[in-house]
């Protein structure tokens, strides 16, 4: 017993120590930067991209599904930047729009999928025994559909249309980031402030969200970030497919496929921007959610990166 | 082992059971059921109630569930609703094209990640792994339909020559067979080829700080064999485990690749009976890329103890 007092005395002073370490905010971030630079470009993109979405209707010059007359795929000049597609639409201004997609997919399927997952990986690493094989086994069945299979089958019940894109790909991540928090969980589990927690009579709902939680963080964070990138990705093969969401409002997807198609041979800036701004995207977080990796939790290397 | 092998297989059970449920029931919710898509075509001039008796539809869920799950096991997995056509007379004709390509494309990826990753490991911080590296990250963030789509496009510019997108048989033209497949596999590949060889470099950088590697560069073999030979195998088990997780990748991207490249395999298949709601279609290929995604999983397992003599069962 002495032991433990101890042994909770030190890890107490070593986060007070920890805390005044560290570093305030604006500090925190240039040495960030300084220690990732590809990580800060990539954080650069992703601020770039939230700019695009937020002030889309200042930053195009035309409305999304404003039809220009007489501008049928007019190749990339000073007045259409990107050039303009088979229905004379100017391509910069959907590209911008597009990137709404893009931010409310990516960060609304991350928010689904971490909430469901952590509920699920704590739960199930917590409580273990039955419960935790059941659980698991239905993650098992889950996770041995490849994505783009059971997202159309999700899909084509859920009819297209953003809110239902959102909700399925969160369902789908969820089933990997449970994965991963119920390992993060049962390693926490080890430590001696769970134990002692529990000998001091907390309630299983106390310890889960008060001394579980704040240290799967690390991990939430860290699998929130490369789970972004992945997300964006899935929704733009979604659309590409039809799945996504629906015409006239831009997708990058969408724009790749469709009746444009036929035209890319004589408008190729058709089929470049709208890739380009896809992977330039996914490139940003992923750029990030390595650097956050690295810094937060470097035993999750290697994981996630693409939905599978 | 071969027991290891057997209790696998009956942990893996449950797991095929819960999916074949989900394979089952998922197709059924789809709104705008066939039996009305089917009368608005004028497929059929009957009354729906008939029809949808006749389809076998009308029976509570769990019934059409067992008995689905009964003909399942014998091997029968029903007939098209549209094409009339038995589904596995279908898969069988279908499927040999997306394994060619799902093969091809995993044989790809292997053959360029592996000889990467272990480069920008033995030679780490240097610029070639951080060209490795940077070239891994752009190849996870460039959606595989997007390189697709320029792959046909962009040669169809320049040079007014264009992959084919019409199907060859074998038996017509075999090397023209074999031609087709080789583009959309190589795309198909990059991604997961990204994925293994970050894994090979974070895993073989892990090994080569181990002390029996220090032990064999310490008795002077050469730096061939303690790459090759001593950290290799031990940093392949990690990378094993995401080939398992790749397959099914892969085997997801069929769909879109065959699609842009005109390939008549099951993911073309898989997208067609989605849009038509041709429930034993949906469900037989479902239940098949379960069942080749469970069992290479299993396959997975059975490698470790082939790799790591440490791991034994």
């Amino acid at each position: 017993m002495a032991d433990h007092v101890e042994a909770l005395r030190a890890a107490s002073r070593r986060d007070e120590a920890r805390r005044e370490d560290a570093a305030p905010g604006s500090y925190a971030v240039w040495r960030f930067c300084r220690q990732k630079p590809l990580g800060a470009l990539g954080g650069l993109i992703v601020v770039v991209l939230v700019l695009m979405a937020a002030l889309a209707p200042w930053i195009a010059h035309y409305a999304y599904d404003e039809t220009l007359r007489g501008a049928r795929m007019k190749p990339p000049s000073g007045q259409f930047w990107m050039g303009t597609d088979n229905l004379g639409r100017d391509m910069w201004s959907r590209v911008v729009y597009g990137a709404r997609v893009s931010v409310t997919v990516g960060f609304g399927a991350v928010l689904i999928a971490n909430m469901l997952g952590t509920t699920i990986g704590i739960t199930s690493g917590y409580f273990g025994g039955k419960y935790d094989i059941c659980v698991q086994r239905v993650v098992d069945a889950w996770q041995s559909f490849p994505f783009l299979v059971v997202i159309l089958s999700i899909m084509a019940v859920l009819g297209p249309g953003l809110l239902n894109v959102v909700l399925a790909l969160g369902v789908i991540g969820a089933a990997n980031a449970s994965r991963v928090i119920r390992g993060t969980t049962i390693s926490v589990m080890e430590n001696v402030y769970v134990e002692s927690a529990r000998a001091i009579g907390c309630g299983h709902l106390r310890i889960m969200v008060r001394h579980i939680l704040p240290n799967v963080v690390g991990t939430i964070i860290v699998l929130a970030t490369i789970g972004l990138g992945a997300f964006i990705l899935a929704e733009s093969a979604l659309s590409f497919l039809g799945f996504g969401v629906p015409p006239p409002y831009p997708s990058w997807g969408a724009m790749l496929s469709g009746a444009g198609r036929s035209f890319f041979y004589q408008a190729p800036w058709m089929a470049i921007y709208p890739g380009l701004a896809i992977s330039l995207t996914v490139f940003g977080f992923n750029m990030l959610g390595d650097a956050v990796r690295d810094v937060l939790d470097p035993r999750l290397r290697g994981a996630g990166g693409r939905l599978r | 082992m071969r027991k290891y092998v057997l209790r696998r297989l009956v942990v893996a059970i449950p797991s095929l059971l819960i999916a074949s449920f989900i394979v089952f029931s998922l197709p059924r919710l789809l709104p705008g059921d066939v039996v009305q898509l089917m009368l608005e075509e004028r497929a059929y001039g009957k009354d729906l109630e008939d029809l949808r008796a006749k389809l076998g539809l009308d029976r509570p869920i769990y019934i059409q569930y067992g008995e689905w799950l009964g003909r399942v096991v014998r091997g029968h997995l029903g007939e098209s609703l549209w094409t009339k056509r038995p589904v596995i007379e279908e898969l069988t004709r279908r499927l040999p094209v997306s394994l060619k390509l799902g093969f091809l494309a995993l044989a790809f990826s292997i053959s360029i990640a592996l000889p990467i990753g272990i480069l920008a490991a033995i030679r780490q911080d240097t610029l070639a792994d951080y060209i490795a590296r940077s070239l891994a990250i752009l190849g996870l963030s460039i959606p595989g339909f997007w390189l697709a789509t320029l792959a046909v496009v962009v040669p169809a510019i320049w040079w007014g020559w264009s992959p084919p997108i019409q199907f060859t048989e074998f038996s017509t033209d075999p090397w023209a067979h074999v031609l087709q497949f080789l583009l959309p596999a190589f795309i198909l590949g990059i991604a997961s080829s990204a994925a293994i060889m970050r894994l090979t470099r974070a895993a073989l950088l892990e090994v080569l700080r181990q002390d029996y590697v220090r032990t064999a560069w310490a008795k002077g073999a050469r730096e061939r064999s303690v790459i090759l030979k001593h950290a290799l195998k031990n940093a392949l088990i990690p990378v094993i485990t995401v080939l398992g997780i790749q397959i099914a990748q892969i085997l997801g991207g069929t769909v879109i690749f065959e699609l842009i490249f005109g390939l008549p395999g099951m993911g073309r298949f898989l997208f067609d009976a989605i849009n038509q709601r041709d429930y034993p279609v949906i469900q037989g290929i479902n239940l098949l890329i379960v069942s080749v995604v469970v069992l290479m999983n299993l396959l997975v397992d059975a490698c470790y103890a082939v790799l790591d003599p440490r791991i034994r069962y």
